[in-house]
């Protein structure tokens, strides 16, 4: 009971941020300058008149809000007012489909490496091993993820003719902008992972179960990264989000058709129905990612209670 | 441990400063051996001084597939609805309309259209039409010419044709847009029969049969009709042209094939032709060198422009730069005080030395501009540009000094009051804008504030005069000095100067309705003396230039004079 209860209102926290992000996007979008028909070469007034009217945008502003209100309700993302007559809605799914293929090979990449570069460095604890990925790590933290990207296409696709410098048409496509992707999570990861697994080497519990002539495998794969993978997992959430919604700069680089640099493009020229539609869908993309994360708490964290009502 | 940890932050820190300078340093190594990885290095060599070679000596490679970068996606596919260059690469791939320019003779040659005759009076049009086919097969009629051009003028397309002013030319274009004509039977367009068609024009238009080859004049197929969604997809796209559509995904590639049923499908050999969709010139230029395209930089794509010269020498053979019909100018706010004086903007305009900016700026070899309409522009007889030259004034700091002191005089001030100098985002309009602004300071002692802001804010305080000085640049619509010229009338649409005078709306009014082009051309030369020369509306900086590559392999790609780009007679030698 506690539970529909907490999901309940996690849904309905959710659809009023989504009508707050809505809105506040729809009238910040319509304040700055120009529209999607601005252009240097002037469209004729009489021209200009009838494309506003054909799109709505000589009506009032609340009308204009209400009536997208309504359209969105109904599931209506609209056409886009750029790209001519193209649904909205076709337009984030062909774009999403590379940035969610990349960002998805990114993540597992990420986890993999990251995990397994923090629990070497946490088993090789102040040996060369730990320092070696603890530089790497910083590394991967500090430098900007279009210098890695850069460098990476320079060295690999140009110097050494290893991959293809730009596109994403083959499996060869996916190393570099995955590397330069994953750079940034692998380094988190691997600190996270690091310092999680030293806390539980050295608790009572690892020693009890040496003491009971565990062999190191048991030890490791039953106890220790169990344990030290936590915090992991609760980085996997935001950071899925992060990663899917597109990177511009590494989409740029790559020549990636990711819906991080439609976004970007869309609001360059003012494509109002796209603005929104990736916007919305933004949204809520990252807000399920949010509740996923929060009802993976309840089940992992035995710590967290629902309000359920049993401690009076 | 406080030792080992700072010793990782040392090593850390070299690593990272380590990374970054080979990055740089890698480049320039490059520059100056040369592309030791790209395939073409061995081509290059031997097919040196080779370029001029006979066509009888050229083996066609086997795979005849043309990859090329375009540095962002057309909009739409619908001839109609397009309105920028990158559309125009692709449609002309997949469209012919009546005739086609020659882009070497600069003149328009038989395309659909198999003959025309021209009426004494310039005004009336009648076309033979050729048995031409569309892709599925169905004839190339008259008619198809009349339903396309219909769709542009109907307000009632969904949605109505931006563009739909490049028609006002015909009989009644205007007036059946605006509704002031109901039927569309009074517009000058007439299907005489299947293979005849009638064009009848509002004033007589020099350059009309090059405005043929325009995409906006392209006819389309009768299944368009009713279905406003037809060209956002591959399959329901039927054209006429040498290619069709084959590959479309968002954001990511566009491929066209060869249209075995277009009339001349026996002049293409290209069989397909890639398109990647990456906006990045430092990517593009590396795809390039890496092989993974055959031609890179203008029109379609862009090379940055800092690597410009190391280019240049390091593949001269590759390395193409063709002036073409656009220019850069600053436009001044006449309006307002103090730029409603002549001396004053004539003064700015002086002080700057265009050379030295193209050569330490700009790059990119462009054409100090001292005149508004750039060369390639066709006049009475050969280029308009070369019977009037641009003379209408000189770089002379001294003067600019006097006139800028006498201007400050007539305007009761004692010295120039700080301005502003607006230009849109971008690298390179503000290297230009800052080198200017230090010209100013340096030569005239004036004081000027730079001021950047996004394209489409920039685009819309200009249009409202909200500005002082601001950047701007001006492509040709069609090969003629009125697309220029025509931009300056009082209350013009284009006009983002305030500039209004009677003088200047009466020369170029008479022009548009005179069929003498020598007479013509005088009435420009005259209303350009007027505007720059002695009204200085706006102050010339250079006209464009487009600076390519192009593997040596690949021939038959050629440049109109507004530096458009037609890939259909493209081939590949064996390499």
């Amino acid at each position: 009971m506690g539970m529909v209860r907490y999901i309940a209102n996690k849904l309905f926290y959710m659809l009023v941020s989504l009508f707050v992000l809505v809105s506040a996007t729809f009238f910040l979008m319509k304040a700055i300058p120009g529209d999607p028909f601005t252009s240097e070469k002037k469209v004729p007034p009489e021209i200009k008149a009838r494309l506003y009217e054909q799109y709505g945008l000589d009506k009032p502003l609340y009308h204009q809000y209400f009536k997208y209100l309504g359209d969105i309700a109904q599931g209506d993302l609209g056409v886009s007012m750029k790209r001519l007559n193209q649904d909205v809605s076709h337009l984030i799914g062909q774009t999403f489909s590379a940035s969610l293929k990349l960002g998805a090979v990114a993540i597992v990449v990420s986890v993999i490496v990251g995990v397994v570069l923090g629990m070497l460095a946490a088993l090789y604890h102040r040996k060369f091993i730990d320092s070696a990925a603890m530089v790497l790590a910083v590394l991967g933290i500090a430098v900007p993820s279009f210098v890695v990207a850069s460098v990476l296409q320079y060295v690999f696709a140009y110097k050494f003719g290893w991959f293809p410098v730009s596109g994403f048409k083959g499996p060869l496509n996916y190393f570099l902008p995955v590397a330069a992707l994953s750079a940034q999570p692998i380094a988190f990861i691997a600190r996270l992972t690091r310092s999680s697994m030293l806390e539980v080497l050295n608790a009572d519990y690892i020693k009890t179960a040496k003491a009971k002539g565990l062999s190191w495998i048991q030890i490791l794969s039953k106890h220790v990264l169990r344990n030290g993978i936590l915090p992991v997992v609760t980085y996997i959430g935001p950071m899925t989000a992060n990663v899917v919604t597109g990177s511009v700069v590494i989409e740029q680089i790559f020549g990636i058709g990711g819906i991080g640099k439609q976004f970007v493009e869309a609001i360059g020229v003012r494509d109002y129905t796209v603005i929104m539609g990736i916007t919305i869908f933004y949204g809520v993309l990252l807000m399920l990612a949010r509740f996923i994360t929060d009802i993976a708490y309840v089940f992992i964290d035995p710590r967290i209670k629902l309000s359920g009502g049993k401690e009076g | 441990m406080k030792k080992s940890k700072s010793l990782l932050l040392m090593i850390a820190l070299v690593l990272v400063i380590g990374t970054v300078l080979a990055g740089c340093g890698g480049n320039n190594n490059n520059a100056n051996s040369g592309n030791n990885a790209s395939p073409t290095n061995a081509a290059a060599t031997d097919n040196a001084g080779t370029n001029t070679g006979t066509a009888g000596e050229e083996t066609l490679a086997a795979d005849q597939t043309l990859r090329i970068n375009l540095s962002a996606e057309p909009p739409t596919f619908d001839p109609a609805q397009a309105q920028d260059s990158q559309a125009n690469t692709v449609l002309k791939t997949m469209y012919e309309g009546l005739t086609r320019m020659n882009d070497e003779t600069g003149q328009a040659e038989p395309g659909i259209a198999e003959s025309w005759e021209i009426s004494a009076d310039g005004l009336v049009y009648t076309f033979k039409l050729r048995d031409a086919v569309w892709s599925n097969g169905d004839p190339v009629e008259a008619v198809d010419f009349v339903n396309a051009w219909k769709r542009v003028l109907d307000p009632n397309t969904d949605p109505t044709a931006p563009y739909a002013y490049q028609l006002y030319y015909l009989k009644n274009a205007e007036e059946y847009y605006t509704k002031k004509v109901a039927d569309f039977n009074e517009v000058g367009v007439k299907a005489v029969d299947a293979k005849t068609l009638e064009v009848t024009l509002k004033a007589p238009t020099p350059y009309f049969l090059g405005l043929l080859s325009f995409y906006t004049y392209y006819p389309v197929h009768k299944s368009v009709e009713g279905n406003a969604k037809w060209a956002t997809s591959k399959d329901t796209m039927i054209t006429n042209g040498a290619f069709t559509l084959t590959e479309w995904t968002t954001g990511q590639s566009l491929q066209v094939t060869k249209n075995d049923k277009y009339w001349d499908a026996a002049s293409i050999k290209l069989s397909k032709i890639d398109f990647s969709l990456v906006n990045s010139g430092a990517t593009e230029l590396l795809s390039y060198k890496n092989g993974e395209l055959d031609r890179a930089g203008a029109p379609t794509g862009d090379l940055p422009s800092d690597q410009l010269p190391i280019i240049e020498k390091e593949l001269p053979n590759e390395f193409n730069r063709k002036g073409i019909a656009s220019v850069y100018y600053y436009e001044f706010n006449v309006t307002e005080k103090p730029f409603s004086n002549a001396k004053i903007r004539k003064a700015l305009a002086m002080s700057i030395n265009r050379q030295a900016l193209i050569d330490n700026v700009t790059l990119g070899g462009q054409l100090p501009a001292f005149g508004f309409v750039p060369p390639g522009i066709a006049g009475a007889d050969g280029e308009y540009r070369t019977a009037i030259k641009d003379s209408y004034f000189t770089e002379d700091v001294e003067a600019a000094k006097k006139l800028l002191a006498e201007g400050l005089a007539e305007e009761g001030l004692d010295k120039l009051p700080t301005f502003e100098l607006s230009y849109n985002t971008s690298e390179n309009h503000k290297k230009i804008a800052l080198a200017i602004a230090d010209m100013w300071k340096q030569n005239l002692g004036v004081d000027v504030q730079t001021v950047n802001q996004e394209w489409a804010v920039f685009i819309d305080n200009r249009q409202n005069l909200n500005y002082q000085v601001a950047r701007a640049g001006w492509t040709a619509d069609y090969n003629d000095p009125m697309t220029f010229l025509d931009m300056w009338v009082t209350g013009g649409g284009n006009n983002d100067t305030g500039y209004a005078n009677p003088e200047y709306d009466k020369l170029i009014n008479d022009a548009k309705v005179s069929s003498d082009l020598a007479a013509r051309q005088e009435m420009f030369a005259k209303a350009e003396q007027m505007a720059i020369g002695d009204d200085m509306i706006l102050m010339p900086i250079y006209y464009y230039t487009n600076n390519s590559l192009t593997k040596e392999y690949l021939k038959g790609i050629t440049l109109d004079f507004s530096g458009a780009i037609d890939l259909t007679r493209g081939y590949l030698l064996e390499h």
